[in-house]
């Protein structure tokens, strides 16, 4: 059975009890109330309030992905899938790269999977490429999301994003402003970017993970290159 | 206001022209998310009424003098089709859409959580198609829940609606020719549901019992058109159990 989950508007509620609200509420005298139209997420000890769509705003630690929009003298200007655009400067990236001549290592257009390092009071941001796994994305496909579905496409512990990853043989990074790259033999890309359409689509229903298993599964004949 | 005339706004029967009683709202059909392209849309249907809302943004607030350190900048346009009205308005903006941009980016304001996003706008595009009187009130209460489905954070939603006097008695939610031939208009748009008033606008003359008298009509008809909002935004994500055979 189907079920949907509930759906706040915004202004409305929030159901009082012992779980306590983590994000997408505000407090009123009366109480808590929903700040966004999405649905109600309850967790062991907390509930959120997590919207159907929406901006990504950058947070200190996110791991998100991003294109190359504009080339300064020492960093890089990059679109993130948000209102606001975010800086990378030569010194945070892990190539050699003078002053003046970046687009040689990174050039307007091209993608990197990058940490948010810091953000300001005005929401301005500066990343980095200089830890474990971040790296400049070459080649692929990059679908976008809404931010607010990215949770559901990772899935507990990375699950969802697994599953899709090993039942399409395809390289997936999922970026948290809502940009995913996709890599791999084409016919397979298509299986997993429709996968995740449908995961984008269907976030705020339960029993998610089983619906993406079978049409994993109904999709095996068009896979191609099955590593076994 | 407007026009004299010999038109009898009630009837002997106590109804109005279109057959509605005092208190009765034209019919109101809303839908969310019918463009593809913009954030958050919506289109109403009020009476004759016919208007689609886009919402772009929170995006980089341009020209750039517009960027407030401190909060998103809200910006309504209000815009009448040339065929909208019987006689062919001019197209583009005139003295009366710009004060009703103004009013309504100041109502939606209210609602929005500016805060969160400094430096940035937020556009609401109201383009009316059809216009049957009530179209600044409509129009408010369709970008509300465009910007609520855009996933733009608020504090609650903005619902309005009017009332006036027609023929010596007060009347709710005018129409064309209550509005043109009747005695006074009051358009009202309140936080729905703390009732707030975030938007209220006065044409023509009523007394302090009469204006009290279409207080409380407003308020109460707001909280049914906060239902009809409230299942525009929901249906489009409750799913029918049955679609699936399951």
């Amino acid at each position: 059975m189907r079920k949907a989950r509930k759906i706040m508007l915004p202004g409305d509620p929030l159901p009082e009890g012992s779980l306590k609200p983590r994000s997408g509420y505000y407090k009123t005298e009366e109480g808590y109330r929903s700040s966004y139209f999405g649905v109600l997420q309850e967790g062991e000890e907390t509930m959120d309030v997590v919207p159907f769509s929406g901006p990504y705003i950058p947070r200190r630690g996110d791991k998100i992905i991003g294109k190359v929009i504009e080339i300064e003298p020492s960093m890089w200007v990059l679109d993130i899938n948000s209102p606001y655009t975010t800086l990378l400067h030569v010194n945070d990236v892990p190539w050699r790269a003078s002053s003046g001549d970046l687009k040689r290592v990174l050039n307007v257009g091209e993608y990197v999977y990058a940490k948010v390092m810091s953000v300001n009071e005005i929401k301005e941001s500066w990343i980095t490429l200089k830890d474990a796994g971040l790296r400049k994305l070459e080649g692929g496909e990059i679908v976008s999301v809404p931010a607010s579905k990215v949770p559901r496409i990772i899935g507990r512990e990375g699950s969802m994003v697994k599953m899709v990853r090993d039942s399409t043989f395809t390289k997936i990074i999922v970026g948290l402003n809502g940009l995913i790259w996709l890599d791999g033999i084409p016919e397979n890309v298509i299986v997993a970017m429709e996968a995740l359409r449908i995961i984008e689509e269907e976030a705020h229903l339960e029993g998610l993970t089983d619906r993406i298993s079978k049409y994993l599964e109904s999709r095996k004949g068009d896979i191609v290159g099955n590593s076994q | 206001m407007g026009t004299a005339s010999d038109i009898k706004l009630i009837g002997d029967d106590g109804l109005r022209l279109d057959g509605r009683g005092l208190d009765e709202l034209r019919p109101i059909k809303m839908e969310i998310n019918v463009l593809n392209r913009a954030d958050g849309s919506s289109y109403i249907e009020w009476g004759g009424n016919k208007i689609m809302v886009a919402v772009y943004g929170p995006r980089e607030a341009y020209p750039k003098h517009n960027q407030d350190i401190n909060k998103a900048f809200v910006r309504a346009r209000y815009n009448m089709a040339a065929f909208s009205v019987d006689e062919r308005k001019r197209p583009g903006p005139d003295r009366r859409s710009q004060e009703i941009s103004k009013v309504l980016s100041e109502a939606l304001e209210s609602a929005i959580m500016t805060e969160l996003f400094p430096r940035t706008q937020i556009d609401v595009f109201i383009e009316v198609l059809q216009a049957d009187a009530g179209t600044r009130i409509a129009g408010l209460t369709a970008s509300s829940i465009a910007v609520a489905a855009a996933g733009i954070p608020m504090r609650d939603l903005v619902v309005g609606c009017t009332a006036g006097k027609a023929g010596g008695k007060v009347v709710l939610d005018l129409s064309k020719d209550e509005d043109n031939f009747g005695e006074a208009d009051l358009p009202i748009a309140v936080l729905a549901r703390s009732k707030k008033i975030v938007l209220m606008q006065m044409d023509g003359d009523m007394t302090l019992e009469e204006i009290d008298q279409a207080h409380s009509m407003i308020f109460s008809a707001t909280d049914r058109i906060y239902q009809i909002q409230r299942e525009a935004l929901e249906s489009k994500y409750t799913v029918d159990a049955s679609q699936w055979g399951e």
